[in-house]
């Protein structure tokens, strides 16, 4: 048996796909034209601008601060959600029922309040130093991502599986990494990823807490722009959307994005 | 190793609600005792007492000489199987039974030759190296079975082991349940609320409700002599008459059923009658006959029901709404007035409530 495709439902499936990837082509093309300005279609070709954003100091050193947000924010994310959505899931009968609401209020308060609130609240008034209120900054923000898509996976998990471990004799701790740990790995990888994205491409945040000398790649492309008008910021765009690209391929590589589906 | 199981006087809560009054329970060793009740009785609560994932209030576990009752729950010992099995969904069928030797440090050689000699027991042998995800509910339950039977457990609790399966599966799941228990000789706590399921396998019944034992004894003196109207009406005995004894005459008490009609009750078949009392019948215990003489409680017939082996007829009789059967050979219309006659063989003497 075939199954007859409703030709309109092609055409539209078409411009979806247009309206999604035209941008990144745009972005692309952009980023090799051999002019000293931003346009499309590219004339020419040419990985000059490419070379240009390493020969930039500012983007070198903001590319590597982002990298190190994203992986110590995603990083302590999941440390405290993790043990979070285990611990509004366990024990969700005797914990009342505000409590998981709670860690998703990050999401639900705009991000410029958060970043601007951060800014008067810890970096003015404790005079920390840019990189950690950074830190702390990204880690608040993922943290709704980390705590609600593992508590998606383990509303699902069944806590008698654990019980059995420990009766079994498996201490309560080792239980927690030998048996609900592994079946609770896609929401996991999916709260890295999530998590992890979120992280490298956040504006609002960063915009308050960037300082003289620390800064992060959205906020240098922001401050880039604002002065020049040169194909090096579509060829930085390229590089994060490669860096995106990338994460996603680790983990496909590794873990297999199907988890994700799940 | 096989030791006896004693619960002493555990009290439990849940927040302010007492879920669990002072109950005491001794299993003896090799014995399988069924906890029977509907839900919110506490027998699930008690299980879960006994096996450490939740704490008394008051009150003492002990497994031989062991007391259990501030042991944390790895530390136990126990073999349990769960209503929804709970197997390791990321294992192989194998490495679930192997768990609890893995935790126990036996060598993985060691531990793969007997969980597979276990798996064989119940079955399974070819389905070692599958994921529970492949395998039928049944199957699922005979791992689950394998995973705690393996250690060899002082004592194996079963919490409505076999609710998700279908009925007949059910029944072959309980024999083999039994066969098992006590091929290896094993205490068993088993909860159900099955009551077929409980009276079929256990030794002892203990018919729970609102966190207390109404009656702890053998399914047989359950089902014939229910110590009390809740257990009565647990089991069965749909009409429960209240009666005055009027006289003690040496052999025989006689007493009055409402209605004035008067019964004889023989001593050697009723002990301790007390002077207010219940006489507790199923409806095959009351027999209805249309003969206006006989001694029996007055009634009017209504809705009659054929049952195969005999008629049923919900009654309107002197004392109150009662379910009595009467023979295949003489149905009575509804609505026509009879007598509903006590068939001592098969009544109960209880306190009243």
């Amino acid at each position: 048996m075939t199954t007859r495709l409703n030709p309109s439902l092609i055409v539209l499936t078409v411009l979806v796909y247009i309206f999604l990837m035209g941008p990144l082509i745009i972005v692309l093309g952009a980023s090799v034209s051999d002019t000293s300005y931003l346009t499309f279609p590219p004339q020419g070709f040419t990985l000059h601008w490419f070379e240009r954003i390493f020969e930039m100091g500012a983007f070198r050193r903001t590319i590597i601060t982002s990298l190190q947000i994203a992986f110590l924010a995603t990083g302590l994310a999941l440390l405290i959600g993790i043990p979070a959505a285990y611990a509004l899931n366990r024990y969700r009968i005797q914990l009342p029922s505000w409590l998981s609401t709670l860690f998703v209020l990050p999401i639900l308060v705009p991000e410029v309040v958060l970043g601007f609130s951060l800014l008067r609240s810890v970096a003015v008034e404790y005079q920390t130093p840019i990189f950690a209120t950074l830190l702390v900054g990204h880690t608040l923000i993922v943290l709704p991502y980390c705590v609600r898509v593992i508590s998606a996976s383990l509303a699902s998990f069944d806590f008698s599986i654990e019980e059995a471990a420990i009766s079994l004799g498996s201490r309560p701790l080792k239980t927690f990494f030998t048996i609900v740990l592994p079946n609770v790995r896609s929401g996991v990888i999916a709260a890295f990823i999530l998590a992890f994205i979120t992280s490298i491409n956040d504006v609002s945040v960063s915009l308050f807490l960037t300082g003289p000398g620390v800064s992060t790649l959205p906020i240098q492309i922001l401050a880039h722009v604002e002065q020049f008008f040169d194909p090096v910021i579509a060829s930085v765009s390229v590089l994060l959307m490669l860096l995106t690209v990338a994460v996603m391929a680790v983990v496909e590589r590794t873990l297999g994005l199907t988890f994700l589906a799940k | 190793m096989t030791h006896p199981l004693t619960v002493e006087h555990l009290t439990a809560h849940y927040g302010t609600t007492k879920v669990l009054d002072d109950l005491s329970l001794n299993v003896g060793a090799g014995e399988l005792v069924s906890l029977l009740g509907a839900s919110g009785c506490g027998k699930t609560t008690t299980l879960r007492l006994v096996a450490g994932f939740l704490e008394p209030t008051a009150g003492a576990i002990r497994l031989g000489d062991t007391d259990l009752t501030k042991l944390p729950a790895y530390k136990r010992g126990i073999g349990l199987v769960f209503q929804n099995y709970a197997l390791f969904p990321h294992l192989s069928v194998l490495d679930n039974v192997a768990f609890g030797l893995k935790q126990r440090g036996i060598a993985a050689a060691d531990r793969t030759k007997r969980a597979g000699a276990m798996l064989e027991r119940v079955g399974l042998s070819q389905l070692g190296d599958r994921l529970p995800g492949a395998l039928s509910g049944g199957q699922k339950q005979r791992v689950a079975l394998a995973r705690a039977l393996v250690v060899e457990p002082p004592l194996l609790m079963f919490d409505e082991p076999l609710s998700n399966l279908d009925a007949k599966l059910r029944v072959d799941m309980r024999v083999e349940i039994r066969k098992l228990q006590q091929a290896n000789n094993t205490t068993a706590l088993y909860v159900t609320h099955d009551q077929e399921e409980a009276f079929s396998i256990s030794d002892r019944v203990a018919i729970m409700h609102q966190g207390r034992i109404m009656q702890l004894d053998t399914p047989e003196v359950l089902y014939q002599r229910p110590a009390n109207a809740f257990v009565a009406r647990f089991v069965g005995f749909e009409n429960l008459i209240p009666m005055k004894v009027t006289a003690r005459e040496g052999e025989n008490v006689k007493a009055q059923a409402p209605g004035g009609v008067e019964l004889s009750l023989p001593v050697s078949r009723f002990e301790n009658i007390p002077d207010d009392f219940v006489l507790a019948t199923r409806a095959d215990g009351l027999s209805v006959t249309a003969d206006p003489n006989a001694q029996g409680i007055p009634t009017t017939l209504g809705l009659r029901t054929y049952l195969g082996r005999a008629y049923q007829y919900q009654c309107d009789s002197a004392a109150g709404p009662l379910l009595a059967n009467g023979p295949l050979s003489s149905p009575l219309e509804p609505g026509s007035t009879a007598k509903l006659v006590p068939v001592l063989d098969q009544c109960s003497i209880l306190k009243p409530e």
